[in-house]
């Protein structure tokens, strides 16, 4: 039956189309149209595109040259900024603030994977007393400003005399407060048939055997999602190493880069540019490799950048 | 589906839940004890799945936002015990304080002028983008870069850079005639020069706006042009109501991060504030009170502030929102 319709419909098709002259014109224009869309959008990626690639250039320019010469190219070339840079400044080599960010980064993966995948299925899949009121109380966090809260946690880890150590920074991150994870595998969750889990439960399996080889395994893309923005945002978080890391050694790069910016901005530039660049540098390869999972998981969960 | 549908069908979800629920756990003559028992393990389950969670939100979230109100109201400064002064800091904030009053007004012109821009762009771009599918995955990830980068304090020192006397920016203005020198020292241009910084990470929301023009069916379109609609009419009459939910979700996500810019207002003027306290927005004050001044009462009144400011547009979103947001598949 198919096979005969489907050239009945494609003839019917053909045959109401318009007469052939309009419409080779009107393909014409069509892909004139296209062609100033593509080159529109090219000029605006251009634009948005130019600090980085300024950026880039610039780390190659002696610092003598900034206020000099403002286009692109570095008129004398050098890689003196990278040789200079990674020496380190405070008596700390470069490569042991990338460390620190990089445990930082990582430790805070594991914990906001572990944390938000139990609390989801929680959420998603346990019918409990107070359900809805802590469901609710979550997506409440989700909108809070967290100044509000900085305060009494640095007074909290003062206390604690965690001060100046990695904790403040990693241990929330075990305890899911980043709610917008929580949430996204819980949407996550809910999409998956519950078939499967009726019949494990059927066969008496409970919900750590549910969740950890039903649920776990569907999950993954929900994340690896949350993995590669839980990095993202943490290798670029300020305002916590800000507050809680006092020692130099210690510093994640955020904070070593103000210690650029602050002692040689006025007279290095160039080293300042470069060591921007080179923090920059995980999250651009990153994002390189990722873009398609990045900006779909944006598009489909509503996730911040 | 947009995470705003969702947020309302969850909720509604978890509502239907817990009134199944209180009904199961009354309990009653129908229920026998073994449902009874199940109901109870369920409970046993559903807490221990939760107690990471649990204790964050209470350890970290609940108890430290409930002592800060109490901060709220006395003078504490990390070595001697809070003391109480009432409505002291807040009093203090509104009658006797310049510095706390210019923060909030370069604050809202922040993010009052940077939001509506920064979106404008957003679903403007998303529409050109919409128009034809030739490279656009290229075109959607080169400017989704901004908004992942664009809170670093990397970028921020670029930013600083390109805006300086003689830089990039400066430099080209020069070439069409126009002198406007560096944006950075100058009082009049740094707000500007931030909402820059905030429009030029227009990729968030522009992607988000993305997915859901993607999701108009076609047929509203074709059936307004039969009806003789033009290209305004159509985007007033069929985008705009059909994007509603999507406008609504990016205007409350925006407004609220705009309000909590720091990390970048911080390092462009290392720290101080300045030009003439032209970049001391709202948190950046809000850091310089409570931790290097040490007066973590009245940074804790600030904090509240800003709760309360956050919790009014949010309400007057909501509430305004069953107005002008459509939801498909909704009468109207």
């Amino acid at each position: 039956m198919s096979t005969i319709e489907v050239p009945r419909a494609e003839f019917l098709e053909i045959s109401t189309d318009q007469p052939a002259q309009p419409r080779r014109r009107r393909i014409k224009r069509k892909t004139v149209n296209t062609v100033i869309w593509m080159v529109a959008l090219l000029a605006l990626t251009a634009i948005v595109l130019y600090p980085l690639v300024w950026m880039l250039f610039a780390t190659f320019k002696p610092s003598s040259e900034f206020g000099q010469n403002p286009g692109l190219m570095p008129e004398n070339p050098t890689v003196d900024n990278y040789v200079k840079v990674v020496e380190g400044i405070a008596g700390t080599p470069l490569w042991r603030f990338f460390a620190n960010s990089l445990f930082i980064a990582v430790m805070a993966v594991i914990g906001t994977l572990f944390s938000s995948a139990l609390a989801a299925y929680a959420f998603a899949r346990i019918k409990f007393r107070g359900v809805g009121l802590l469901f609710a109380a979550m997506i409440g966090t989700l909108l809070l400003p967290f100044h509000v809260i900085i305060i009494p946690q640095y007074i909290m880890f003062n206390k604690l005399e965690l001060v100046d150590t990695y904790w403040p920074l990693i241990l929330p991150k075990f305890l899911a407060t980043e709610a917008f994870f929580v949430f996204l595998i819980v949407q996550f969750i809910r999409n998956i048939p519950r078939d499967m889990d009726e019949a494990a439960r059927i066969d008496g399996a409970g919900h750590l055997r549910i969740f950890f080889s039903i649920i776990l395994p569907l999950i993954k893309p929900a994340l690896i999602t949350s993995a590669i923005f839980t990095f993202i945002w943490t290798w670029n978080d300020f305002l916590g190493p800000l507050l809680y890391i006092n020692t130099p050694e210690e510093y994640p790069l955020p904070i070593a880069l103000k210690l650029y910016n602050d002692q040689t901005s006025t007279s290095d530039y160039g080293a300042t540019m470069a060591v921007s660049f080179l923090a920059l540098l995980p999250i651009l390869i990153f994002f390189i490799v990722f873009q398609r999972f990045l900006v779909d998981g944006v598009a489909t969960q509503g996730l911040k950048g | 589906m947009t995470t705003t549908q969702s947020i309302v069908t969850a909720g509604a979800d978890a509502k239907a839940m817990r009134r199944e629920l209180r009904r199961a756990e009354r309990g009653g003559p129908s229920m026998s004890p073994g449902r009874r028992r199940a109901a109870r393990r369920e409970s046993v389950a559903g807490y221990g799945f939760l107690v990471p969670w649990l204790i964050g939100f209470l350890g970290l979230t609940l108890g430290p936002m409930l002592y800060s109100l109490y901060l709220a109201f006395t003078k504490y400064n990390l070595f001697k015990d809070p003391e109480w002064v009432g409505f002291d800091n807040f009093v203090r904030m509104f009658t006797d304080d310049p510095q706390f009053m210019q923060s909030v007004q370069i604050t809202l012109v922040y993010v009052l002028v940077g939001t509506p821009i920064k979106l404008a762009a957003a679903l403007g771009i998303a529409m050109l983008l919409n128009y034809r599918n030739k490279g656009s995955g290229f075109f959607r990830s080169s400017f989704y870069a901004p908004s992942l980068i664009g809170a670093s304090v990397s970028v921020a020192i670029v930013w600083r850079a390109m805006f300086s006397t003689d830089g990039p920016v400066d430099n080209s203005l020069s070439f069409f005639g126009i002198d406007l020198g560096g944006w950075v020292g100058n009082v009049a241009l740094v707000v500007p020069m931030m909402i820059l910084l905030a429009v030029w990470q227009f990729g968030a929301p522009m992607v988000i706006f993305l997915a859901g023009l993607k999701q108009i069916p076609q047929e509203l379109y074709e059936a307004a042009e039969m009806d003789g609609a033009g290209p305004v009419r159509k985007f007033r009459s069929v985008t705009i109501p059909m994007l509603s939910s999507v406008i609504f979700f990016n205007l409350l996500l925006e407004l609220i991060n705009a309000f909590q810019i720091f990390a970048s207002a911080y390092i462009i003027s290392n720290g101080s504030g300045g030009p003439a306290g032209m970049t001391n927005f709202y948190t950046v004050y809000l850091y310089k009170r409570g931790f290097a001044d040490l007066q973590m009462g009245y940074a804790s009144a600030m904090a509240w502030v800003l709760v309360i400011v956050v919790a009014i547009i949010a309400f007057i979103l909501f509430k305004t929102s069953t107005r002008w947001v459509h939801y498909a598949g909704e009468n109207r």
